[in-house]
């Protein structure tokens, strides 16, 4: 019991004082960080609504429902309709980009980075004098070059270039052969998508099979077997409800196939170019990564060239592929904002012409920067969805 | 150097890696062996050969013959300097002159340490990187039109090679502050540009304009960015929130709606009373803000390549928690950071195109203006005037990329 007395407890003996305790310390620390962004945003918020009164700014949403007074070219959109409206249609004209410029970049860069490792040297050291030469240019020079010095540029619609009799280039745009859907042309995809189902289910059932008997699972022929089959099958029911169409011009009409606006082709084919040099970059990098043992090793068992490409290099190279690959195609989809330069109207064109009507400045820009975190982010869930089933299982 | 092995290898001075063993077939084996050596390359070397002779034709009959490169010529000095008042021209030759001596001091000094630990500085190789430079500067001279100019670039040269012999001479102590050199020199420079009756930078333009955007923003983002970073792996939830909604937000939508929000509302967010800040300034703002976000992502990444054995050391040695981050972690940190952050200055350069938006003349501001001057307007010239923006663009942003990759290899980031 003396021995107690003379030495007191541990926790009376070590406690610091209050300004020196961590626990204490942590919680002011937060509390004073907290204070200090709220001032911060109080200020900017006060001077917002003082300011906002003095000249008279409106600081609610309601205008979303007032008419746009937007003219928006190649759309059914008429002036009348409201904000709300116009900014759907901007979206979509966003969306509509860079889908397409998505999947037209990823193959053109794949093209590129595999041919910067070609064994062949002409190939090689075109491939690395594309890269070099379009990522190391503005995207936007690429934009206004593209569109003023090349779309512009093209003959005027009466002698337009006529290539095979395929396509109708002119300063008016780009016309090239297309499908056209009759009147059991919903149908036709309705059919087309339970083909791709069922293709995806014969697809597991193959796996199943090639786990259980080890005989050779070919799933990929299945699928498309599958598809081939049941969607030609449906065209033939459906009476040919796609029939594709050239484009013919007669004087300054052009008939058939799908017009691409001068803005939107230009806008497009400006984001392809310069993001597929950045995902050729990548492509290389990533085959470049996987170890060299990895090749030795399936040499060693005496897999062919294509084998070893298919089953053991691509497979590790795509795992290292696609974070860098996800980042591109957001950059994509925000560079294509850039469309504002050249008159194709996307999201933030859309909302440039809403500004300039008279519509309150913030609170749309609130809403632009709304919808393209909105973008990112689906672009970004979408990522982290394959980049998870892709993840080496470790523990 | 040899900080976390546990290898007994001798420390003998790093000397540089062997060049790959030389050898030269005979014209007709390497024809064969590169361009022939089966069926498909056969065929490719075929395809792209036609495709290449028709591109480099179509380029030099542009570059030569049908291309009406006066629009060029006449707006040399728009293109570099844009609206400078061309009473003051000689204030950029005094910044060019600063930035000179500057730059070969800082080359003089590295050649010395180089030399100090073993590594002959390889004259050939450096020729090669500065080649894309060169071949912009002899491009830009051959279009001037007086020798004035000429005589001024080689003045800068000397004064340039002037530094190297300074910076090899420099006390060693000095040499470990480079970075410091280099700031003071764009310190400087700004002064002599702006400074006793100077010109603002709210009327330059062209090149001047581009390259002082991306440096004013890569330069004050640069603590943001550090404070963020160190924010984003704080053990705050609450501070590690905030960072996090800030990068990602500014990441997560185009630099151009910054622009938007920074020309058409800043005002608002203003104290009422005051006046609204120029043009650039604006443009400058909305970069900053960009460019916090995206240095601050490289800094954490810089930050987790630390081994944590180097705060825990830090811990055992009693540290405070502040001393641990600036004089243990931080600086490690940054030194595997820089070539990334130099990636991350060419993407700003790039950027700086889109300050056009602001209707701030910029290199393709000047471009898009000249094409609508009274002597060339409607002559259809914009691909000659874009061709030449893009020129500078592209010598620029090539010459930062060579150097960022020779940064890299010289810090032997990811090799440790």
């Amino acid at each position: 019991m003396t021995a107690v007395e003379q030495e007191p407890g541990y926790r009376d003996q070590t406690r610091p004082p209050l300004w020196r305790d961590v626990r204490v310390l942590r919680v002011v620390g937060q509390v004073v960080f907290l204070v200090l962004v709220g001032l911060v945003l109080w200020f900017l918020w006060s001077n917002f609504t003082t300011n906002a009164r003095r000249t008279g700014l409106t600081t609610t949403f309601d205008f979303l429902n007032r008419p746009a007074g937007v003219d928006i070219r190649d759309s059914d959109f008429r002036p009348t309709q409201p904000v709300r409206d116009a900014i759907g249609v901007g979206l979509l004209n966003t969306v509509r980009v860079s889908i397409v410029g998505i999947a037209l970049a990823t193959i053109l860069g794949i093209i590129i980075g595999v041919g910067r490792l070609s064994t062949n040297w002409l190939v090689r050291k075109s491939a690395a004098v594309y890269v070099e030469t379009l990522r190391n240019i503005p995207v936007l020079l690429w934009i206004i070059f593209i569109y003023t010095a090349v779309i512009l540029k093209l003959p005027a619609i009466n002698n337009a270039a006529e290539w095979l009799g395929l396509t109708v280039f002119s300063n008016r745009g780009l016309v090239i052969p297309w499908g056209e859907g009759t009147g059991n042309v919903n149908a036709f995809l309705a059919a087309l998508a339970v083909a791709f189902i069922l293709a995806v289910a014969v697809g597991a059932w193959r796996t199943r099979r090639f786990d259980a008997t080890g005989e050779p699972h070919h799933r990929v022929l299945w699928g498309t077997g599958v598809i081939l089959l049941l969607g030609a099958a449906a065209y033939v029911a459906l009476g040919a409800p796609v029939e594709p169409t050239v484009p013919l011009r007669d004087g300054r009409v052009v008939q058939g196939g799908i017009q691409l606006g001068p803005e939107y082709a230009a806008l497009l084919i400006a984001l392809v170019i310069y993001t597929a040099s950045h995902i050729a970059e990548i492509v290389r990098g990533s085959i470049q990564a996987v170890p060299k043992g990895q090749t030795e090793a399936a040499q060693a068992i005496a897999l062919t060239g294509f084998q070893r490409l298919r089953f053991v290099v691509l497979p590790q190279a795509f795992r290292i592929m696609v974070p860098p690959l996800a980042n591109q195609y957001l950059n994509l989809t925000k560079n294509s904002s850039l469309a504002l330069f050249i008159g194709y109207f996307d999201l933030t064109r859309v909302t440039q012409q809403a500004i300039a009507n008279g519509n309150p400045a913030p609170q749309l820009i609130l809403i632009l920067m709304g919808c393209y975190l909105f973008l990112s982010l689906t672009i970004s869930l979408f990522a982290n969805i394959v980049n998870r089933s892709l993840a080496l299982e470790t523990r | 150097m040899t900080m976390g092995s546990t290898s007994a290898a001798p420390e003998e001075p790093i000397s540089a890696p062997d060049e790959a063993p030389e050898y030269h077939l005979p014209p007709r084996e390497w024809v064969k062996e590169n361009l022939f050596n089966s069926k498909l390359n056969t065929v490719l070397t075929i395809v792209f050969g036609v495709l290449i002779a028709v591109v480099l034709f179509r380029a030099t009959r542009f570059l030569f013959f049908t291309g009406r490169w006066e629009i060029v010529q006449v707006n040399l000095a728009n293109y570099m300097v844009g609206r400078f008042p061309r009473g003051e021209l000689h204030r950029i030759w005094i910044a060019v002159f600063i930035i000179a001596s500057a730059a070969g001091m800082g080359s003089g000094i590295s050649a010395r340490r180089q030399r100090a630990e073993g590594i002959e500085p390889n004259r050939v190789a450096s020729l090669k990187r500065a080649a894309p430079a060169l071949l912009g500067l002899l491009v830009i001279l051959s279009l001037t039109r007086t020798i004035t100019p000429t005589l001024l670039v080689l003045t800068s040269f000397a004064i340039g090679a002037g530094g190297y012999v300074l910076g090899q001479r420099l006390p060693q102590k000095v040499g470990r502050r480079q970075w410091l050199l280099y700031l003071a020199a764009g310190a400087l420079a700004y002064m002599a540009l702006t400074q006793f009756g100077g010109v603002g930078y709210g009327s330059w333009g062209g090149l001047l304009l581009t390259l002082f955007v991306a440096a004013a923003a890569i330069v004050i983002s640069f603590p943001f960015g550090v404070l963020l970073a160190l924010g984003r792996r704080s053990s705050f939830p609450v501070v590690r929130i905030v960072c996090v909604a800030y990068i990602e937000m500014i990441r997560g939508v185009p630099l151009i709606t910054l622009l938007f929000m920074s020309a058409q509302t800043l005002g608002f967010f203003l104290p009422p009373g005051m006046t609204r800040p120029q043009l650039i300034t604006r443009g400058l703002v909305a970069f900053v803000l960009f460019a916090a976000a995206y240095v601050a992502e490289i800094v954490r990444g810089g930050l987790q390549s630390v081994p944590k054995g180097q705060t825990e050391a830090a811990n055992a040695l009693g540290l405070t928690p502040i001393k641990v981050t600036f004089l243990i972690v931080l600086p490690q940190a940054l030194r595997n950071v820089i070539p990334a952050l130099v990636g991350q200055f060419i993407s700003l350069t790039k950027d700086t195109a889109l300050l056009t938006f602001l209707a701030v003349v910029e290199i393709l501001g000047v471009a898009q203006l000249v094409t609508s001057q009274p002597g060339f307007q409607g002559q259809g010239l914009q691909a000659e005037a874009l061709t030449f923006a893009a020129f500078l663009f592209w010598i620029i942003c090539y010459s930062m990329s060579r150097a960022s990759q020779r940064l890299e290899k010289r810090l032997g980031v990811g090799e440790r």
